[in-house]
């Protein structure tokens, strides 16, 4: 992202980006996600994709593009904002709130898989758990994402993960998606203190 | 941001911020019925200076939505009424260790003093200050605006919103005036000239004595109440001129454009500013005024406490 | 070696050339370039400007009654750290300084502080309720000798109790202080009446309050042809009517205080009620009047309407808070911060409006002599470049309620000598 770009940092650091996808390798997992939801949910008819703002909402409308173009049928897709459910809240300034969408037939006995662009401490996602508690009872709900990066706090692990990515816990993982940051790609920021 | 004292401190963007969070807010509690758990472990005081039982039991339920503990003080059955100083009770509260103070006083300027003497920690949420400002009334109805004349929008440029009545006593009035200036309304603001502030005609808005001769322009209309110590012939000659010549009734309602709303910040006095039928018509959005409030103070609650307060 | 004598050595009288003054017994024994110290002790004082001490005809001590506020001790302490030589003390005490009693009370304290000579003010009406005339004979008779008689706090409304007033203290060459505040005019008001007290919500306190009474005031005192002063005038409006009346040939004389001169309203908008204050702060442009009117001399006085509160008087919501601010160690500072930029504005003049004047209208006629040979030596000795920072703890006060807190007033009060005793050395009072 911009503000990261070797140029822009402060003095005392400088940051490092490293691209680990391209545009192809994002479609590219994409459409493997979408082969392996078909493969483990038996009524693929019953599936509600459900995206947490702000990256997880464009990739769950393309994994719901991608299921249809393989089952030819069309997914529901909704958004669900977290930020009111979260753990952590006051361990940064408060943020605006994104949208929380339902789709119209609402989750109560589906098959919700929810979706995120990098799965981290987990604390998102039991947060997202607890956000559903209020919409409803699924059936079943699965965690899809583009990037696990390990180093879980949580005992949260995911059904479908797009890339595997090691990093260490000064590294950040910026997933980029064209809908918002005009790019596909997925970046390892690191920052090294320079004396 | 750390209090929410004037809507004079808010930049449009983050008046959006607030409009935006709420309708969210909105959406997820499904008019704010349903219980949050984003402000669980904080503390919320209510100090309430003035008996105002709508206000109170708005900010409560704003912040039992979001799961907070709510500690109300009113004045009457505390030791608010036995003459303790505004400074004690805050000291009082700082130490209970009140995450925010909603307050409600009579004297203009008493939440900044909460927020800016130097007595409490806490952030302070103005709740109306004397004849100073009402922020949550405000942005509750710039809420209800937005929801009816603009969705989603991002200002209100092109849209004409009549105040009348009693501005020189009316917080709401100065609040909804200035917040509406911010968003780029254009306020008309009507009543006898012993009811406007001196020097009101440097404020964001222009100034009338007749309503009827803005009522086809108006895309809404908001009724101040006539308090009822005005009402002794100091400041108009009799609650029939009064309502005679500022008052909304039928009649004039029908002037008003076909889209146009009608609001009253309440409590009404029936047949004095608004007659009972224009309160109760289709026009009117009096009660949805209500609801609004709640979610607003409930987003104003969230952006202030639900983050770190100090890095904020 | 003589009690009392010094010689100060390369001062500036009026902040002209700089002189030697020889001090001797109390009073200046002689002025002139080189002078042989012979066996005085020498004050250093080269580059400092010297000038008759001042003159406060508006001042509240608090005692009897507010000692937690203030007492005559600790506000004589803060007069002489402040270059004051003497201090009018208003009536508004508890109780009113309305019998002769009460006036020799506050005499023989002051005289006991020694510290500056303290002249009680009387009170117009018994209590300050503006019913009846108070002892005014008896009080100008008395050991207190009192000239100056005001309700200030209160203004005397009742235009005939004012005229009866006007009338009565020309027995005895007296001058009746107005407080100009018509009282339903300013029901409730909080601040100036403008553009912000609307914003505010602050009830507004016109200007029309205070022009008002002085216009019937100003007209009372011609009818009757008796002396009239008007505290603490506050807007432009007053000016214009004032500059009228002396030109109209009334006995009008008239006071500024130094925070009209300086402060204006827009500091009230942080709701901090050190800046609460009657008359309140006035826009800008009361503010140049003011200047201008203090140089031409339409306003005759500086006087500081020194105003001490305890501490939880100031510490509150503004609509509860009380009126008024310190003066006195300020005052000095804060005039020349305002004034000095003004044209025609120099250390004569400002002697005139802070020394020679004020003592005229109080009839104190030992103070605001000019510095003459066989004059009494009440001296004050000014730094003209050292500023001073403003701290509320460290002010001679007992209450701390100082708008300048903070602030660093351009020039500062070195040495004063009263009655030709040393007492401020350095800023500093001696023990």
């Amino acid at each position: 992202m911009s503000e990261s770009s070797p140029g822009a940092s402060a003095g005392s650091s400088r940051t490092n980006n490293r691209m680990v996808a391209d545009p192809e390798d994002i479609s590219r997992m994409l459409r493997r996600l979408a082969h392996q939801v078909v493969e483990n949910v038996k009524d693929v008819t019953n599936i509600v994709i459900i995206g947490i703002p702000t990256r997880g909402v464009p990739i769950a409308e393309r994994l719901a593009k991608n299921i249809r173009d393989i089952e030819k049928i069309s997914i529901p897709v909704g958004s669900l904002d977290v930020t009111l459910f979260r753990d952590d809240l006051q361990m940064r300034p408060s943020k605006a709130l994104e949208q929380t969408r339902l789709p119209a037939g609402g989750i109560d006995g589906k098959t919700v898989i929810l979706v995120d662009d990098v799965l981290f401490s987990g604390r998102t996602i039991r947060a997202a758990l607890d956000a559903m508690n209020e919409y409803g009872r699924p059936a079943v709900v699965q965690l899809a994402v583009l990037v696990d990066r390990g180093h879980r706090e949580l005992p949260i692990r995911p059904d479908y993960v797009g890339k595997n990515l090691p990093t260490s816990l000064n590294e950040k993982v910026s997933v980029q998606i064209s809908e918002i940051d005009s790019v596909d790609q997925i970046v390892i920021q690191s920052t090294t203190e320079q004396l | 941001m750390k209090h929410l004292l004037s809507v004079q401190e808010l930049s449009r963007a983050g008046t959006l911020r607030i409009l935006d969070t709420a309708l969210e807010l909105n959406q997820v509690t499904d008019g704010g019925t349903k219980i949050l758990p984003t402000l669980r472990g904080r503390t919320v005081v209510n100090l309430f200076y003035e008996d105002s039982t709508r206000t109170r039991i708005s900010f409560e339920r704003a912040a039992k939505r979001l799961s907070a503990d709510v500690v109300t003080f009113s004045a009457k059955g505390s030791s608010v009424s036995k003459g303790e100083s505004l400074k004690d009770t805050a000291l009082t509260l700082n130490a209970m260790g009140a995450d925010m103070i909603v307050v409600r006083h009579p004297s203009p300027g008493a939440a900044h003093r909460l927020a800016h003497a130097g007595w409490l920690e806490s952030s302070v949420l103005n709740a109306g200050d004397g004849k100073h400002e009402h922020p949550t009334q405000a942005l509750g109805d710039a809420f209800t605006l937005r929801a009816h004349l603009r969705p989603g929008a991002k200002d209100f440029a092109g849209l004409t919103i009549g105040i009348v009545g009693d501005v020189l006593h009316s917080r709401v009035a100065r609040s909804n005036i200035f917040l509406l200036g911010i968003l780029g309304a254009k306020v008309i603001v009507i009543g006898p000239p012993t009811l406007l502030p001196v020097g009101i005609e440097n404020w964001p808005c222009e100034v009338s004595y007749s309503l009827d001769a803005y009522l086809p322009e108006l895309d809404a209309i908001m009724m101040l109440r006539v308090q009822q110590e005005r009402m002794n012939g100091t400041f108009f000659p009799s609650e029939l001129e009064y309502s005679r010549t500022f008052g909304l009734n039928r009649k004039r309602a029908r002037e008003l454009p076909e889209h146009a709303i009608v609001m009253h910040p309440g409590p009404m006095n029936r047949g004095v500013e608004i007659t009972a039928e224009v309160a109760d018509s289709a026009q009117s959005v009096i009660t949805e005024q209500v609801v609004n409030g709640l979610v607003v103070r409930m987003a104003s609650m969230y952006l202030l406490i639900g983050g770190n307060v100090s890095v904020a | 070696m003589s009690l009392n004598s010094y010689l100060i050595v390369g001062a500036r009288p009026y902040g002209e050339e700089e002189q030697d003054i020889r001090i001797i017994n109390g009073r200046i024994a002689e002025i002139g370039i080189g002078l042989d110290p012979e066996n005085l002790d020498a004050v250093q004082a080269k580059g400092r400007v010297c000038l008759p001490s001042f003159v406060d005809l508006h001042t509240h001590l608090r005692e009897p009654g507010r000692e937690d506020a203030e007492t005559i001790a600790s506000g004589s302490r803060a007069a002489t750290l402040g270059g004051f030589s003497a201090v009018f003390a208003m009536a508004n005490t508890a109780p009113v300084a309305d019998t002769a009693g009460v006036v020799e009370q506050v005499w023989r304290i002051g005289r006991e502080s020694g510290l500056v000579d303290v002249f009680p003010v009387g009170a117009v009406s018994i209590g300050l309720r503006g019913q009846a005339l108070a002892e005014l004979g008896a009080m100008a008779g008395s050991a207190a000798g009192v000239t100056v008689f005001s309700d200030d706090g209160h203004c005397v409304f009742d235009p005939l109790l004012m005229r009866r007033a006007l009338e009565y203290v020309k027995t005895f060459d007296g001058v009746i202080a107005q407080h100009a505040q018509d009282p339903r005019l300013t029901q409730g008001a909080q601040m100036n009446e403008s553009e912000l007290s609307g914003i505010l919500g602050l009830t507004g306190w016109p200007a029309v309050a205070e022009e008002a009474i002085i216009a019937r005031d100003v007209l009372l005192a011609l009818h009757v042809d008796s002396r009239l002063h008007i505290c603490h005038v506050s807007t432009a409006g007053s000016v214009a009517i004032i500059r009228w009346a002396k030109k109209m040939g009334v006995r009008v004389s008239a006071e500024v205080t130094p925070h009209h001169l300086l402060l204006t309203e827009d500091l009230v908008a942080g709701f901090d009620p050190v800046y609460k204050v009657n008359p309140p702060l006035r826009s800008r442009a009361d503010t140049l009047a003011l200047r201008e009117a203090l140089v031409d001399g339409t306003i005759d006085i500086v006087a500081t309407d020194h105003a001490p509160h305890p501490h939880e008087a100031k510490d509150c919501e503004w609509d509860n808070a009380a009126f008024g601010m310190l003066g006195l160690e300020t005052a000095l500072g804060v005039v020349v911060s305002a004034m000095r930029d003004v044209p025609n504005w120099n250390w004569r003049t400002l002697s005139d409006r802070m020394s020679s004047t004020p003592a005229r209208i109080g009839r104190a006629i030992n103070h605001g002599r000019p510095l003459a040979v066989g004059e009494r030596a009440h001296l004050v000795l000014i730094d003209p470049d050292q500023g001073r920072l403003v701290v509320a703890e460290q002010l001679a006060s007992l209450s701390g309620n100082t708008p300048y807190a903070g602030m660093t007033l351009p020039v500062s009060v070195t040495d004063v000598f009263f009655n030709g005793i040393h007492q401020v050395q350095g800023g500093v009072l001696n023990a």
